[in-house]
């Protein structure tokens, strides 16, 4: 439906946004996550028409919006900061965008009292909004954008301000009403958790572009690079030199590893990073490939597993470890890794 | 005994109530003892004063006119400072930096500068006139500005325009460009975002801007008095003639019971609506959206508005500048061909008494006590500034009663002060012939709304817990004060001693009651040359002027970089 095709936007003369590319598909959920100046909120305000991209261009259902001005796009955003006009109630609040459309008296008050329900504040449709919390501000704020039925829905760090049980709270409450509502939405975010929570699908933003897109758990399992997997922290990050295809060798601080690539393996004599996820270590004492020792440093009890940190040499002063046992500090550890699960990352994108 | 006398030292009432002995006298015997005094001259039988026998019509002329002016003005300023705020909140230009610093300039130009620089630029001796008459050999200044009611509105425009361009453009630039966004995202176009969000978010600032302009212009007197002259009379000016002039101390008395009965209901005006500012939901984090002009027609309104303000800030001004270094006319007692041109004779005339006369004192002497009174008004300001700041930082429940108190004087205008100084104070201690220091006091009364006003919040930025912090590292409380609150008060202690200096330097209302012959101040001496005959009475006058301007436009760039964007005194 919305297709956002080679997004170009510089601030301050540094590249910003440097040719984004999406799409967001009918009743679908896209979580578009990005660390704090990654340009997400820009590239909103790009595709609400508040901004004009220096190149490229937003469509909708195939029909560039270079030309549709902001207020006639029907794109609902909901803002960071909610927004909410001082100077009109709840209700007002609510009924703003409807009374812009020139919708009849009685039509607005029924439905301003029906996303009033939706969002479980029947009673508050004459409280000034100056006198709401930080969770009711945001729930108007959905009702509001929601309110006008926008073809797409756009939520700019929606929980960033509430604190963290009411962000697990509202967040069920968002995807509920998301998911009832069927109206497609772009949800930004730099919470890991959060984006896994919402999404059905992901786009990650790094250095103006989309590094990587897909269902949340693709990003678990096959991070596309170095820098995807440090973002997720998905475990220890170990640089090597290719020394030998099919099986892939890596030579490593930690010696000569074998592992495993999703996508063709670079070649010989080039650097990689190796993936070591901290819960796939195995304590086999037969076992021939991909040992490695270390110092335990640290022990820290998780409920079900211990988390170790291991000391192996110079190169690699902190290596951790989920092991179901604990161990002793200062004692000499032995773990195994089998070669399918040390996956070979490209180094190519890090920046 | 001892024990609960120390423990009555630590209570924060005990405390406030001793931060406020001294600010509190001060202002009931040098503000609110003149104030009774007046009214008591009104009601009390002893001056022979017959309520009754008042013609009204007196009353009324000067009262009725005095409104119509201000209506007037404030309506003239609103339409050329409206624009100009949305200019200056949402265009960026070549030159809005300059723009911005002039339009601070009349904020604290005294009004016999600006009197002056008008009458250099449009007065009969002024470049306009000057130049037609060289032009067209003329034997008559051909433009009466002088004396008429459009010199009036003029100056009054020149000096209040920046007041709402400030005011409204800093709220509109400051307002969460969120909110503006939402409204387009929701469907409103360009002029319904204007018109559903944001002018009632403006609503505010703009009545707040227009109450204080009124309020500047109900209580203008140097600018009426020099170019309107006696035919138009405000209040201001009828008190100060009535007093000095006609010797009525009860009909002037009477004006300024009324004239202070209107500035006070102008004042609660403006608090009741500037109150209303205050309701921000989210500190506004997207706020610098000022842009150039894009289409034609915008680029077409931008130039025209910058080319107005500009002539209206710059020209007379400039015109003072220049006109005090030029030589146009033969002085008096010069014959023959005279020499015209480039000139420094008018300021060097500044060091020489040409009369000899025992009352008057060579013009540099005003300066020397302008200089004098602004120090001892800067040290009374500071004191008592800082004393108050601290009293309603102790937030007891006497603040209540004690703070509208003080900022009442801010209500009364300088001609009333003067009128009830003259009346209380015009015999032994305090004669004004033989003790001038009723002067800086005077000044100290006006000036204080103003420091107070700047100490307040910065020192209400301080957080509690950095002394506390400083305290378990082991400060004592002197040294708590010496380390934390200092340093981070020096920026708004530097503000306030420029505030009393410029503010003494121009003051003029009040003076013009208290000044003796033998201790001019520079407004009053400016006053006194530009009123006399002969050119070299009126290049001192401007001579004086722009020395006055140089010093007020420092003191107000030094404030503007001293002070953090976003903060206005108003």
């Amino acid at each position: 439906m919305l297709s956002v095709d080679r997004i170009y936007k510089s601030y301050e003369g540094q590249p910003l946004l440097n040719g984004v590319s999406f799409e967001v598909r009918e009743s679908e959920t896209v979580c578009l996550l990005g660390s704090s100046g990654s340009g997400k909120s820009t590239l909103l305000r790009i595709i609400a028409g508040l901004e004009e991209p220096e190149s490229g261009q937003v469509a909708w259902k195939g029909k560039p919006l270079g030309n549709t001005p902001a207020h006639q796009r029907r794109f609902g955003l909901m803002f960071q900061d909610y927004a909410l006009f001082p100077h009109r109630n709840v209700a007002e609040n609510i009924a703003f965008g409807l009374r812009m459309q020139n919708l009849p008296k009685d039509e607005i008050n029924t439905r301003v009292n029906g996303a009033l329900q939706t969002i479980t504040m029947t009673g508050f449709a004459q409280r000034k909004v100056t006198e709401l919390s930080g969770g009711e501000q945001q729930r108007v704020a959905l009702a509001r954008a929601l309110a006008p039925n926008p073809r797409l829905l756009m939520l700019d760090e929606p929980l960033g301000a509430l604190d963290r049980t009411l962000r697990e709270q509202l967040s069920q409450e968002l995807r509920r009403i998301l998911h009832e509502s069927k109206v497609p939405a772009i949800y930004v975010t730099h919470d890991q958790e959060e984006a896994f929570a919402i999404a059905d699908r992901l786009l990650l933003l790094h250095a103006g572009v989309i590094l990587q897109s897909g269902r949340p758990h693709e990003f678990y399992h096959h991070p596309k690079n170095v820098w995807v997997a440090r973002f997720f922290g998905l475990g220890n990050l170990v640089e090597g030199t290719v020394s030998a295809h099919s099986p892939l060798q890596v030579e490593t601080p930690l010696g000569l590893i074998q592992a495993s690539c999703n996508q063709d393996p670079p070649a010989i004599g080039e650097k990689t990073t190796l993936l070591f996820r901290p819960n796939q270590a195995v304590q086999d004492p037969n076992a021939t490939e991909n040992k490695i020792t270390g110092k335990v440093l640290d022990q820290v009890f998780q409920g079900e597993n211990y988390r170790l940190t291991l000391a192996i040499n110079d190169h690699i002063p902190e290596f951790n470890l989920t092991l179901p046992k604990p161990a002793e500090i200062g004692a000499h550890l032995q773990v195994s890794y089998p070669p399918a699960q040390v996956l070979c990352l490209d180094n190519g994108a890090e920046v | 005994m001892n024990r609960t006398l120390r423990r009555w030292s630590k209570h924060p009432t005990w405390r406030a109530l001793l931060l406020w002995v001294l600010p509190v006298a001060f202002l009931a015997y040098f503000f609110y003892q003149p104030l009774l005094a007046l009214f008591n001259l009104v009601i009390s039988p002893t001056w022979g004063f017959d309520l009754g026998s008042l013609n009204l019509d007196r009353i009324w002329r000067p009262l009725s006119f005095t409104i119509g002016q201000a209506a007037l003005s404030t309506l003239l300023t609103l339409i050329l400072g409206l624009p100009g705020a949305w200019l200056f909140a949402r265009f960026t230009f070549p030159g809005k930096k300059a723009l911005k610093i002039l339009t601070t300039l009349p904020f604290i130009l005294p009004t016999v500068v600006v009197a002056a620089g008008f009458n250099a630029l449009l007065g009969p001796r002024g470049w306009v006139n000057l130049g037609l008459m060289a032009l067209f050999n003329l034997s008559a200044p051909p433009i009466q500005f002088l004396n008429t009611f459009g010199a009036i509105l003029v100056a009054h425009v020149f000096y209040n325009t920046t007041i709402i361009i400030r005011v409204v453009s800093n709220a509109w630039a400051q307002q969460n460009i969120r909110l503006r966004h939402a409204a387009q995202v929701l469907g409103a176009s360009p002029w319904r975002t204007f018109r559903e969000v944001t002018l009632p978010l403006l609503k505010p600032s703009i009545l707040a801007g227009t109450f204080l302009v009124f309020l500047f212009n109900f209580t203008s007197f140097g600018v009426v008095l020099m170019l309107g002259g006696p035919q138009f009379a405000t209040l201001e000016v009828e008190i100060y003639i009535q007093a000095l002039h006609r010797l009525n101390l009860p009909l002037a008395s009477i004006l300024a019971i009324l004239q202070l009965l209107c500035t006070l209901l102008i004042t609660l005006g403006h608090n009741r609506v500037s109150g209303l500012g205050d309701v921000v939901t989210s500190p506004p984090a997207h706020t610098l959206d000022a842009r150039k002009p894009r289409t034609g027609w915008e680029r077409l309104v931008v130039i025209l508005l910058i080319i107005t303000l500009f002539t209206l800030l710059v020209a007379p001004l400039a015109s003072l500048a220049l006109r005090s270094f030029v030589k146009l006319e033969p002085t008096r007692g010069e014959r023959g061909e005279i020499q015209r041109g480039l000139t420094l004779q008018f300021y060097r005339e500044l060091g020489v008494n040409r009369r000899g006369d025992l009352f008057f004192v060579p013009p540099i002497a005003a300066a020397r006590n302008s200089f004098i009174f602004a120090l001892i008004t800067i040290g009374i300001t500071l004191s008592l500034g800082l004393l108050v700041a601290y009293a309603l930082g102790q937030h007891t429940a006497i603040n209540k009663f004690l703070d509208p108190l003080l900022m009442l004087p801010l209500g009364a205008s300088a001609i009333t002060l003067g009128l009830g100084f003259i009346i209380v104070f015009n015999r032994p201690p305090f004669s004004t012939l033989r003790f001038p220091i009723l002067i800086p006091i005077a000044h100290s009364l006006v000036a204080l709304p103003f420091i107070v006003r700047t100490l307040v919040p910065a020192l209400q930025d301080i957080s509690r817990s950095l002394r506390n912090a400083a305290r378990v590292l082991g400060a004592s409380p002197f040294k708590v004060w010496r380390e934390v609150d200092l340093p981070l008060l020096t920026p708004a202690l530097l503000v306030s001693t420029i505030f009393a200096l410029t503010i003494s330097l121009g003051e003029f209302g009040a003076s013009s009651f208290l000044v003796r012959p033998e201790y001019p101040t520079m407004p009053v001496a400016i006053f006194r040359y530009i009123s006399q005959p002969g050119a070299l009475n009126y290049g001192q006058a401007l001579a004086m002027s722009t020395i006055l301007m140089l010093a007020s436009a420092l003191g107000i760039f030094i404030i503007e970089r001293l002070q953090s964007p976003g903060k206005d005194i108003f």
